[in-house]
């Protein structure tokens, strides 16, 4: 049954990352040990797991949001008010992006909408000629008035959008996101075509995410793709650019709905026997700095909601930014990491192998 | 009390493979057909799911039925579209008895005034 409430809200043993870190490395709850990442990562030819190039400048800009997805590894909802990101950290990332040649800024949360500077934020952004990715859930778009323009705002500053929509239809669709999502969603997707995103010749990329809706890994991404593009023009006359299949992580509240309903260990277990060495070279971690929204550095995403920072001791507040030390760190990894390289590996872009 | 008596266990899928340890050319045969079968070809690896469910269910194997149940899930397949799928197995098992109604009723009309 979908959750209407945060982890944390409901005091859950699991909003507690220490206790889920305990949880994946075989400690509490599930009595199963799984070979250690680190040692897969080792034999597959990284020891350690070095970064490549920054590319990607992820900031995750509040926890704060409209929903409350099942399957969400940040454990966002309406009650993370205090999680936001405040302009003064935000004006700290800019004097970053300004001094270094990092193409990507990736603006990620909750719903990064409802930051009171989110647009300030992306405006200034643009004025440094970075590209903009927004991960907007669709349904911000239609919660309320104050956002009804943002399709024509998104356009008129050319951010990229990238939308979550587990099926082309609305019982996987609400089954993961919440009652009305699916309705929502594409009535939203429906004003950003209206304003050119997803159409051919526009420049306005719109590409969706499809994560899956239960305890299975994502089947072939260009299969997924074309079955999408096909069923949402043929039902509701939607268009969009690519589809990234991005593998559920076994944290937070989908840790929670794995253990629940008896899955954890199938799930595990398959994640580790799907492990794809070729896939280690490609993960986002490699590529990507996540900053969180109180300004500290990770390597990705899922490491920020582990509370697992960067490896640099007294240096993983974006106020201590250093560009060198951050190429040369060593990555951080755990056992959540196996879902990054099960089958054709995973990332904030869809497969990476 | 006795252990009660099952014949389907879940986890005995995960041995299918081990067919081939008792008859090896032969096995390896049938797994190199299998996977030549099902990957994507002119039919996509989705649509052979739905089609592999529907034959499981028409068969009455519980070991397909879960593995194409997970493969339909895992290839974009939602309950609406695999409970069809199922339905076209079930109307093509009802067709099939019923057709053979057309040989009854033409003996019957030979045998009767």
């Amino acid at each position: 049954m979908l959750t209407t409430k945060s982890l944390s809200a409901r005091g859950a043993a699991l909003s507690n990352t220490f206790f889920q870190l305990d949880v994946l490395n075989g400690k509490e709850l599930a009595d199963i040990n799984f070979p250690p990442f680190a040692l897969k990562a080792a034999e597959a030819g990284f020891a350690p797991l070095k970064p490549s190039r920054i590319e990607i400048f992820q900031i995750n800009i509040g926890k704060l949001c409209n929903q409350v997805c099942a399957h969400c590894h940040v454990d966002a909802g309406p009650d993370k008010k205090v999680e936001n990101m405040s302009r003064e950290t935000l004006e700290i990332c800019l004097d970053i992006l300004s001094r270094y040649d990092i193409p990507t800024v990736d603006i990620t949360g909750g719903a990064p909408e409802m930051n009171p500077h989110f647009r300030w934020f992306v405006e200034e952004c643009r004025k440094l000629g970075k590209t903009v990715m927004d991960r907007c859930n669709l349904t911000i778009i239609m919660a309320n008035k104050k956002y009804h323009d943002l399709p024509d705002w998104f356009a008129a500053h050319q951010v990229q959008i990238v939308s979550s929509l587990p099926y082309f239809s609305k019982t996987r669709t609400d089954a993961q996101r919440g009652d009305g999502v699916f309705e929502d969603s594409i009535e939203a997707l429906r004003r950003l075509n209206a304003v050119g995103y997803g159409k051919e010749g526009t420049g306005l990329l719109l590409d969706l995410v499809y994560n899956p809706t239960g305890a299975f890994l994502p089947g072939d991404q260009a299969g997924l793709e074309r079955e999408f593009k096909t069923q949402l023009k043929r039902r509701f006359d939607i268009e969009f650019n690519r589809l990234f299949a991005i593998t559920n992580m076994p944290i937070s509240r989908f840790l929670e709905y794995l253990l629940e309903s008896g899955n954890y260990e199938s799930y595990m277990a398959e994640l580790v026997n799907a492990f794809n060495p070729s896939a280690v070279a490609n993960v986002m971690c490699r590529n990507t700095i996540s900053v969180s929204w109180d300004g500290f550095m990770y390597d990705c995403d899922f490491n920020q909601m582990l509370n697992l920072p960067v490896a640099m001791p007294q240096a993983t507040h974006i106020s201590q930014f250093d560009y060198e030390r951050l190429s040369q760190r060593n990555i951080v990894v755990n056992q959540h990491c196996y879902g990054c390289t099960a089958g054709a590996g995973s990332s904030c872009g869809g497969e990476v192998a | 009390m006795s252990k009660e008596k099952i014949y389907f266990e879940p986890e005995d899928l995960a041995n299918f493979g081990k067919v081939t340890e008792w008859q090896e050319p032969m096995g390896k045969k049938f797994f190199d057909y299998y996977g030549e079968v099902m990957k994507e070809g002119a039919l996509t690896a989705r649509e052979k799911a739905l089609i592999a469910l529907a034959v499981s269910h028409a068969l009455q194997c519980p070991y397909c039925i879960d593995a194409y149940t997970s493969t339909c899930l895992k290839t974009g397949s939602d309950e609406e579209q695999m409970m069809e799928a199922v339905h076209v197995a079930s109307a093509m098992k009802a067709g099939i008895t019923l057709v053979y109604s057309t040989q009854m009723m033409k003996h019957t009309k030979k045998m009767t005034m």
